[in-house]
């Protein structure tokens, strides 16, 4: 069962009627139907695919499983994959403890199973979640008005630049070498087809943006600067002093976080003109890398240019108070080539877990939760920092460190996987002149003792 | 007329304010373990960028958390509740086998980053998922990365200016038919191009002599949606690929539509070049209220070369593995690997399905649309009579001239207990009334809506008035959309509440 594609096993479609679940019409229901229409074969309702483009062949993939191999196919997938292991690992994504309310709530059918709230009167429960979701977006971020979400942060990093561009009118970026490579990368593709020149700027030995640099670099034609707090090296960036570089030339400031816990601890960025998150941290499983959930905050006098959906308080005819969707003619399904962005589906479903898991820590949780993760990295730096290196100690930092070891990172997290350690991330491969050092980052969920084996290992 | 109504019965449902006001200090609804290192003081450590307080966040106990997503969910409608003929958006069954496969500890606690040798599982399912659905479309490739159908659109038309800006020249122009998706032009101007529109024919298909005359050097591509947004098979789509290819151009699928042909045919048989999936739509993952969706894109083998990074391939030794190795690729459209969580819930429907399940539920998707289609023919205005696929589309004409509108009817079917159909899409249609069944419907749920459809019909003529005013049932009735543009309230502020709270 393990390569089934590769071996395809049949079984005659003769019993189909009777075992796939999925269907509910009968043998009988068909004919019926099939007589109201006046067909005789169900062919006849594909008969304007001209005929040699018809499939006469079964699709060469596997037969049908029942709901019990279904689960024991995806049970082994799921064992050879990691489980059970120590993850000190971070650069994106955040191991933080999920309460169960969350997959119980997001299960109900009236949210898991509806659609974009096209019709307010039958979509009150996910319109006001939204409008809760953005609010509490706004409260975190310190920014006046925040969307219902866009796929992710690495998508929604593109999306703030080219928002920058319109609201300024300028043609180019400046973006910091901290923000998450992977970000980068995506933000090099949109903007090599947007014709979009993009200058990047190093750090400093605190970790933080190299400030020089940056203020040689912006210019009068730099539509906005791009950096990340908590950065990728886990510094916490002086995002005052950065705002002030990028307002004095006229070009925006946006900041986008990864790691969302932080800004419980964390001074809001409310200095920038353009926020965008990534809401994984907020009660969103790892999963691989997905989905995930960004999600861009601005000012208010930019709202008309923020893409992806809002949705807004109103009045029903009655006078009562109710929710819909609003400012659309933003979006592509109206402004079609004009559009604010291409995007239609956003992640609903998921911001919905995250909003549950703000409600659920709130104003005490949230800032208990991100000095949890404070103390648990602080103390985790102290113990790796007595046998091996520890860099960026100049800046304050939240959950993330780097560390700089005698063997090459992959080797020490080779031999730390024989404990059920997943160690850092190692920054060769994104910036090969940090040598050995990986990228570590301790949340809640590690404790005292794992943190202990792990730097002992690392400082064998 | 209350005795018209059989689906749906009134019944009390729960009030429920912002989570905002409903907060008080002192409540809780999480409690952590106690800390295992020293305590470290926030101020010392953080400095000038400590934070001292969180707003307005809220402040409830678990109960009450419970409670405020449970009663905000019953003013929802979903798929679970009934019959949502949302035309284009396929609102099918969402198989809960996926769910429980995808919350598997090594499936959601996987961490992007950790090392391939305990990440096997997690590559599998991607390569396995890859090879199905390089087969369901007849093409060579496919990437899983795109997180949505427009972030696919976004990544196909990419590939097609890498490739043939590998050819010289990214050509200026892209070609949309009148009747696409919202989502089409607004990706190809992402993409630079610039938009050219191309009517459609008296049959709502695309105009071979049109597209003639519009297809030349400058022409990228041609983004088609087959079926179309009228539920039309384009029938003479290889035609359109073979004046596309002839002049160089490239013929791009929106595969929107794609599960009124899985099974059926195959678009890359039919001289498609590259094309996306929509997940949500055929392969059942669920719609979430809007989002997340996974928007897969599938290619032919001469843009295979451009598709996004990573890719997952077999090593020597029989590992799965990432290669990043790729330098035509058009670099990354995400972070990490795609909404992977999707990609399982997807695999897990091919397999319940199979050949023959997948066929039968193409069959069934579009037989139920065919009887819709048959059942109001006459009763609701039916503008193109070129025969349907999975969806249909009426018109309100036959209702305009007592001042009812497709809007209108909308709302009144929300009485009758059905979520209401696409309203005035395609844009071709005026008035349009987009229906799309699924196969997801029995025979009795579908007549209970034909009855409710003819049932309004028969209210226009009688007293349009309860039309106008509709709906009559639901806890809000309809909302002052202006209002909600011209003065916008975005969020939550302590000081708004008292003014219009209920």
């Amino acid at each position: 069962m393990k390569t089934m594609v590769d071996e395809p096993e049949r079984q005659a479609p003769s019993r189909l009627e009777t075992v796939m679940r999925y269907l509910p019409k009968s043998p009988a229901d068909r004919e019926a139907m099939m007589r109201e229409i006046g067909i005789s074969s169900i062919d006849e309702l594909f008969s304007p695919i001209p005929a040699e483009y018809r499939l006469k062949r079964d699709l060469d993939i596997a037969r049908a499983f029942s709901e019990a191999e279904i689960v024991d196919y995806f049970r082994q997938r799921s064992a050879e994959n990691a489980a059970g292991f120590k993850i000190f690992l971070g650069a994106g994504a955040y191991n933080h403890y999920r309460p169960v309310v969350i997959d119980m709530l997001i299960s109900r059918g009236e949210f898991f199973t509806a659609y974009t709230p096209y019709q307010p009167e039958i979509a009150q429960g996910t319109l006001q979640a939204i409008f809760e979701f953005q609010t509490m977006v706004c409260e975190l971020t310190g920014m006046e008005v925040a969307n219902a979400s866009m796929y992710d942060v690495s998508t929604a990093v593109p999306e703030s630049v080219m928002m920058a561009v319109r609201v300024t009118g300028r043609h180019s970026a400046v973006v910091a070498k901290s923000v998450h490579p992977e970000y980068r990368e995506v933000l090099k593709t949109y903007a090599h087809y947007q014709g979009l020149p993009i200058t990047t700027i190093g750090f400093g030995n605190d970790g933080r943006v190299d400030l020089k640099a940056l203020e040689a670099a912006v210019t009068d034609q730099t539509a906005c600067v791009l950096v990340q707090s908590p950065n990728f090296l886990g510094t916490i960036e002086d995002v005052a002093a950065l705002a002030d570089i990028a307002h004095k030339k006229g070009a925006l400031l946006i900041v986008s976080i990864a790691e969302a816990i932080s800004l419980g601890i964390v001074k809001p960025p409310a200095e920038a003109d353009i926020v965008c998150m990534e809401a994984q941290a907020f009660g969103i499983p790892m999963g691989f890398g997905g989905p995930y959930c960004g999600v861009i905050g601005t000012k208010e006098k930019y709202v008309r240019q923020i893409p992806g959906r809002l949705v807004g308080q109103t009045l029903d005819r009655d006078g009562k108070r109710g929710f819909c969707l609003t400012l659309s003619t933003r979006e592509q399904h109206i402004r079609r080539e004009k559009a604010t962005s291409n995007i239609c589906t956003n992640q609903a479903l998921v911001a919905l877990m995250a909003n549950i898991f703000m409600t659920i820590h709130g104003r005490e949780g949230l800032r208990e939760l991100a000095i949890q993760n404070l103390a648990k990295a602080k103390y985790a730096r102290g113990e790796f920092a007595k046998k091996a290196k520890v860099l960026f100690d100049g800046a304050p930092r939240f959950n993330e460190f780097v560390v700089v070891t005698g063997d090459d990172p992959h080797a020490v997290n080779d031999r730390l996987l024989e404990q059920k350690i997943i160690g850092g991330f190692p920054l060769k491969k994104f910036y090969p002149e940090l040598g050995n050092a990986a990228l570590w980052c301790c949340t809640e969920l590690l404790t005292k003792a794992a943190i202990d084996a792990a730097a002992k290992a690392v400082t064998q | 007329m209350k005795d018209r109504i059989r689906k749906a019965t009134e019944h009390v449902n729960q009030n429920e304010g912002l989570i905002f006001e409903k907060s008080s200090p002192g409540k809780f609804a999480y409690k952590l373990p106690p800390l295992d290192v020293p305590e470290v003081d926030a101020e010392k450590e953080l400095g000038k960028a400590a934070r001292h307080d969180l707003g307005n966040m809220p402040e409830v106990s678990e109960i009450e958390v419970i409670r405020h997503f449970t009663r905000l969910s019953t003013w929802n409608y979903g798929v679970d509740t009934g019959l949502y003929p949302l035309g284009s958006c396929t609102m099918k069954y969402n198989p809960r086998v996926n769910e429980a496969v995808a919350r598997l500890e090594g499936m959601a606690n996987s961490h992007p980053y950790q090392p391939e040798k305990i990440s096997q599982g997690a590559l599998l399912i991607i390569k396995v998922l890859s090879k199905c659905l390089t087969e369901i479309c007849g093409m060579d490739a496919v990437t899983l990365q795109p997180a949505a159908g427009a972030h696919g659109e976004m990544t196909g038309i990419m590939l097609v200016r890498a490739y043939l800006e590998s050819k010289g020249n990214p050509r200026k122009k892209i070609l949309i038919p009148d009747s696409a998706h919202g989502t089409n032009p607004a990706t190809a101007a992402i993409c630079g191009y610039a938009v050219e529109n191309l009517k459609s024919n008296a049959a709502g298909m695309v105009d071979i002599p049109s597209l003639i005359a519009q297809m030349n050097d400058d022409v990228a591509a041609l983004m088609v949606t087959n079926p179309n947004t009228l539920g039309v098979f384009e029938q003479e789509v290889h035609k359109v690929a073979e004046i596309m290819h002839q002049k160089g151009g490239l013929l791009y699928m929106d595969g929107a539509n794609m599960n009124a042909l899985v099974g059926k045919a195959r678009p890359g048989d039919f001289g498609v070049d590259v094309m996306h999936l929509n997940l949500h739509k055929t392969f059942s993952t669920p719609h979430g209220g809007g989002g997340p969706g996974s928007g897969p894109v599938a290619c032919k083998k001469h843009l295979e070369p451009f598709l996004p990074v990573p890719v997952v391939v077999t090593r020597p030794n029989g590992a799965l593995s990432f290669d990043y190795d790729r330098p035509q690729a058009i670099g990354r459209v995400r972070a990490f690997y795609g909404n992977f969580g999707m990609l399982i819930r997807a695999l897990a429907y091919i397999m319940a399905n199979g050949p023959d399940g997948l066929r039968q539920t193409t069959e069934d998707a579009v037989l139920g649309a065919n009887y819709i289609r048959k059942k109001l023919e006459g009763v609701y205005d039916l503008p193109y009579k070129t025969p349907s696929m999975h969806e249909v589309v009426f018109s309100d004409r036959l209702q305009t001239a007592k001042g009812v509108k497709t809007g209108d009817i909308a709302k009144r079917l929300i009485d009758y207990g059905f979520h209401p159909y696409t309203v005035s899409f395609p844009l071709i249609v005026h008035g349009a009334l987009m229906i799309e069944p699924t196969e997801s419907e029995s025979k009795e749920e579908i007549d209970l809506f034909i009855d409710a459809m003819r049932a309004i019909a028969q209210e226009v003529e009688e007293d349009p008035s309860l039309i106008l005013e509709a709906p009559h049932t639901t806890r809000v009735r309809r909302l002052d959309e202006v209002r909600a543009a011209r003065q916008p309230v975005l969020r939550w502020k302590p000081q708004e509440s008292k003014t219009v709270a209920d």
